[in-house]
């Protein structure tokens, strides 16, 4: 039986798009009806932003993770949803005293932890290394039970094995009901959950498919792309990997591929992977053409996201205000999001710098903005009043 | 000393041309990161190594590590390569 716990105070203030870009960040604040989206920005200008996060506990506190193509990477705060900002004073850095010398390339995902512990965030880099802050984002240290693990080597490949932009620690999941209790997924890596009150952590990745292995179902090695851990029913987590679209209920064991109950003309292959704010049952994906060398665009030029509503038994097409045609956009791991209203609001960026919302689940979808940079994450944020 | 700095790294100085001193260029980037906290680190990685794209020149000479030495009055230029879309 699945837990359902109960939702968390709803904000009472505006919807805003916290919109990462090749190029920069941007904020797009919404009416109240989700029907204008003032732009502002861009903020940092000229960095690579690969995400900009809200604390959703105070509702207040931005991080923002940036590199230059030069300069080294670091993390921008602030906590008045980006009037000011301020330059983290000890961002995530391996120890100096590392034996393997690592380096941290840059800072690819933010995570507030759980909401008891306020103030606490992770962050996921690469290499695939997870760091913690306890004091808002200011100062970062190495999660040693991960970063040091006697397997680490072998579970990230040595630190090599990744995306054409380095290898990375993403999609960090935080059990609401237990701090300690987190899971994280490595691209390449597979999926792992820490275990033993904080000390110890293991893969997860029974059922996972990875075709580029010479055994393809190995324990660890696989890619998972995008994993959500429903944040109601936080023993349900989802995920649109390397080779497929998986669920899973703890205290399974077992990823299913739910993505076998796609069309077949489409296939289950993608980056993104968003899910009802209440319903556990319900998650959206937006596949890409992942035949022969990987395109990573809509199969066949036609873009659509598929929904499904009953734990991935079936999915249903929704491509109603998207492009019918000649249309090979691409959406990456972090670039899809769902606030929390009713009807679900969804948002996704493109790489060609395109911003699409649906204020209906889906039902029919309008661009909201063109000629943003190559969008590298979406978030939506519940602000207060 | 004078060190001339990269234009990346005006948000930290607020100047192209600032004063620094140490006896090494690593004594140098510790004295420039008290006088504009953060900018050591976008400069040079966690394990002292200078990244990838910055370059240092002394007297208009490259150098490659932190361990190279400094005397008063050399010429320090933090420069950033040019590559990238």
């Amino acid at each position: 039986m699945t837990e359902i716990l109960r939702s968390e105070r709803p904000a009472d203030g505006p919807l805003a798009l916290l919109v990462a870009t090749k190029k920069g960040a941007f904020v797009l604040r919404a009416d109240a009806e989700r029907r204008e989206f003032a732009l502002e920005g861009p903020h940092f200008l000229g960095h690579i932003v690969n995400h900009l996060v809200l604390d959703r506990r105070d509702r207040r506190t931005l991080l923002c993770a940036a590199r230059t193509g030069h300069l080294g990477p670091t993390i921008f705060r602030s906590d008045d949803l980006g009037r000011s900002w301020k330059e983290a004073s000890k961002p995530p850095a391996f120890p100096a005293s590392d034996p393997a010398g690592r380096a941290v390339k840059h800072v690819f995902w933010l995570e507030p932890a759980s909401a008891a512990e306020p103030g606490v965030w992770y962050a996921g880099v690469s290499p695939q290394a997870l760091f913690r802050s306890e004091d808002a984002g200011d100062t970062w240290s190495s999660v040693a039970s991960f970063n040091d693990h006697p397997r680490w080597f072998d579970w990230t490949g040595k630190g090599q094995d990744g995306t054409p932009d380095g290898s990375i620690l993403h999609s960090i999941n935080v059990d609401p009901r237990d701090p300690r209790h987190l899971y994280v997924g490595l691209s390449s890596g597979g999926v792992f959950e820490c275990v033993s009150e904080g000390r110890d952590w293991r893969p997860l990745n029974g059922g996972l498919f990875a075709d580029f292995n010479p055994e393809p179902y190995p324990e660890f090695g696989q890619d998972p792309h995008c994993m959500r851990l429903h944040p109601l029913a936080p023993d349900v987590l989802w995920q649109q990997s390397h080779c497929g679209i998986y669920r899973i209920e703890r205290p399974g064991e077992r990823w299913e591929r739910v993505g076998d109950h796609m069309p077949r003309a489409v296939g289950d292959i993608g980056f993104p992977i968003t899910l009802h704010p209440r319903d556990p049952r319900t998650a959206w994906v937006f596949p890409m053409d992942g035949t022969q060398v990987w395109p990573r665009t809509s199969p066949d030029g036609r873009p659509s996201v598929y929904v499904t509503r009953d734990a991935g038994a079936s999915w249903r097409r929704q491509d109603a205000g998207l492009p019918r045609e000649r249309a090979w956009l691409t959406v990456l791991r972090q670039s899809m999001t769902a606030d929390a209203h009713d009807p679900v609001g969804l948002y996704f960026g493109t790489t060609c710098g395109e911003l699409w919302a649906s204020r209906d689940e889906g039902a029919s979808w309008s661009r909201l903005r063109s000629h943003l940079p190559h969008v590298y994450a979406v978030e939506a944020a519940e602000l207060d009043a | 000393m004078k060190v001339k700095i990269a234009t990346p790294l005006l948000s930290y100085t607020g100047a192209r041309e600032v004063e620094a001193e140490g006896d090494s260029i690593g004594a140098l980037l510790d004295d420039l990161e008290r006088r504009y906290p953060g900018l050591r680190f976008r400069l040079v990685d966690e394990q002292s190594r200078i990244r990838p794209h910055m370059r240092i020149f002394v007297n208009r000479e490259a150098v490659r590590g932190l361990d190279a030495s400094l005397e008063p009055g050399d010429d320090v230029q933090i420069l950033q390569a040019l590559s990238g879309g």
